[in-house]
């Protein structure tokens, strides 16, 4: 049986991007969450590298579905990961050669991303094309959301800028660009998301069913 | 037995019954009383900028502590001192002459982030006053290493800038210190006294120790921590801090410049940060002493102490569950 019947193209997308958000709310891919996040490009960049990767992934493990033998999925699942994940990193190399000497190893680590294995796994293996492909829209917007939102913030207050142009005029605080301010920034933002999450948006959709 | 006595409630509780009638507030207020000493000095070589230093670093981390309170509807906690100390000790922990911002956003730092969102008093990891500055130091580190050169003319015009004692023994050596004082012994004297360049508080020796004793004789603190911290710094410095030769360092001067006074008896002692069972304090002691004297002889930062605490802080639970006291009557395996 598929999802479909149940679930809406909407709820899917929003599942991705509030209920099950990667970084905020399963605490998952947290090391380019702050190892490449400490500006405002380079978090975007990040996030629709992931956003391209994820939704590629979920659609041609769909697609595949029916000739995987159970047994050897998971290899078969990263064969199709790493193959997306080389098309990206060869893609951004030639086309944005500045951003991909900085974060290039970062584009190849999305191989390793729990959460791309785990779409593949638990939803697009078992569903048809259409759906999986808003999952995985969903979990890449909600990765792309929360990249941006964290590199704002890391910019704006380690280097007084966004998008490279300072806006600001003013000693900034140096430690928001470097780790240690990754781990304040990832730590506080995700507070913050599950705060605001548990006052608004649960009750929200309580009152909607 | 009088008449109200006679009439007092019954009152059911569970062990234990014998209270020694010391409360968190009455702690945290000894121990900024035993801070006054220290403050009063800084503020004698550093002039009467340090002393609104300290008194903006004392008034924000109570208002934010207050503020946040506040804000989440909780009972406010002010009047219990440990944000007072919390402040006090950031402040003491400046240097003399920072932009009036430093304080506030290390107050900020250290009451809302390190304290109040890991569940406020008694569940912070680490400390915060240490956070604090450690914040500060790693985001302004310019600002953060401007030393005055103290003076005993109370209130002067010109501030001059000079470097900390540690400063110059690790760009240009001892020979250099004592080139600048004189002789070992009129430096030593000087450390002891508190004239030297450094942040407000933690000038003076002879302040630190007076504040320490009361705390040691008060039993607020015991020896654990700073007797193995200091020891094991000691000993690191005779054997490793010396030029060349091992056994040549000079352990004094390690132990009279930088904070490891004020580190040692202090913020290494903070009851929510540091274990609980002795051993295990010790344990905690050397711990810190050997990773301050790792980062000022081989590290690229002058002073060590506040790195080191803050490391060790990590290990507090894990120390306090190695030392566990075994339970009575459970078998030894």
């Amino acid at each position: 049986m598929s999802v479909e019947d149940k679930i809406s193209y909407k709820e899917l997308v929003l599942n991705g991007i509030v209920k099950e958000n990667t970084i905020f709310k399963l605490a998952l891919s947290l090391c380019p969450a702050i190892a490449v996040t400490s500006s405002l490009r380079n978090g975007v960049l990040m996030g629709v590298a992931v956003l391209f990767v994820q939704v590629m992934v979920n659609m041609t493990i769909s697609l595949m579905r029916n000739f995987i033998h159970p047994r050897i999925r998971l290899p078969i699942f990263m064969l199709v990961i790493s193959g997306w994940v080389t098309v990206t990193d060869m893609t951004m190399a030639a086309f944005a050669p500045d951003a991909y000497k900085q974060m290039g190893l970062y584009i190849q680590l999305i191989v390793a991303f729990a959460s791309i294995l785990a779409r593949a796994e638990m939803f697009a293996s078992k569903n048809n094309v259409v759906p999986s492909m808003f999952d995985g829209l969903g979990m890449g917007l909600g990765f792309l959301f929360a990249l941006t939102v964290i590199s704002f913030f890391r910019e704006l207050l380690g280097k007084g800028a966004i998008w490279g142009m300072p806006i600001i005029d003013a000693k900034p605080l140096l430690i928001m660009v470097l780790p240690a301010g990754g781990f304040f920034a990832v730590g506080i933002l995700m507070g913050l998301f599950n705060w605001l999450d548990r006052k608004y948006l649960a009750k929200a959709t309580s009152s909607h069913h | 037995m009088d008449a109200a006595k006679k009439h007092e409630p019954f009152i059911v509780t569970v062990s234990p019954h014998i209270t020694s009638g010391e409360t968190t507030s009455r702690i945290m207020w000894s121990v900024s009383l035993a801070l006054m000493p220290a403050s009063v000095m800084g503020v004698y070589f550093f002039g009467p900028l340090s002393a609104l230093t300290l008194l903006l670093s004392v008034v924000s981390a109570v208002f934010f502590e207050y503020i946040y309170q506040k804000l989440l509807k909780k009972t406010i906690t002010i009047n219990d001192g440990s944000a007072f100390l919390t402040g006090l000790l950031l402040g003491l922990n400046l240097p003399p002459t920072v932009p009036f911002y430093i304080p506030i956003v290390g107050s900020f730092v250290a009451i809302i982030i390190t304290k109040q969102l890991f569940g406020g008093l008694g569940y912070n990891v680490f400390n915060p006053a240490l956070i604090g500055r450690a914040f500060l130091l790693i985001s302004f580190p310019k600002l953060m290493t401007i030393w005055k050169e103290p003076t005993s003319a109370f209130i002067q015009i010109d501030a001059k800038t000079t470097a900390t004692p540690l400063g110059i023994l690790k760009e240009e050596g001892l020979g250099k210190l004592i080139e600048i004082y004189g002789d070992t012994l009129n430096l030593y004297v000087q450390l002891l006294v508190g004239y030297r360049g450094g942040c407000i508080g933690e000038t003076s020796a002879i302040a630190i120790l007076i504040g320490a004793g009361f705390l040691l004789y008060r039993g607020y603190i015991s020896w654990h921590i700073p007797v193995s911290f200091l020891g094991t710094a000691a000993i690191i410095a005779w054997i490793f801090g010396g030029k060349g030769a091992l056994f040549s360092g000079d352990p004094i001067l390690h132990l009279l410049s930088g904070g490891i006074l004020i580190g040692a008896f202090f913020m290494a002692t903070d009851y929510v940060t540091s274990p609980s069972v002795k051993k295990g304090q010790i344990l905690f002691g050397i711990g810190c002493g050997f990773l301050t004297m790792l980062i000022r002889l081989k590290g690229g930062y002058p002073e060590g102490v506040m790195f080191a605490i803050l490391i060790m802080n990590c290990f507090s639970p894990l120390i306090d569950r190695g030392f566990k006291t075994r339970v009575f009557g459970q078998v030894k395996k």
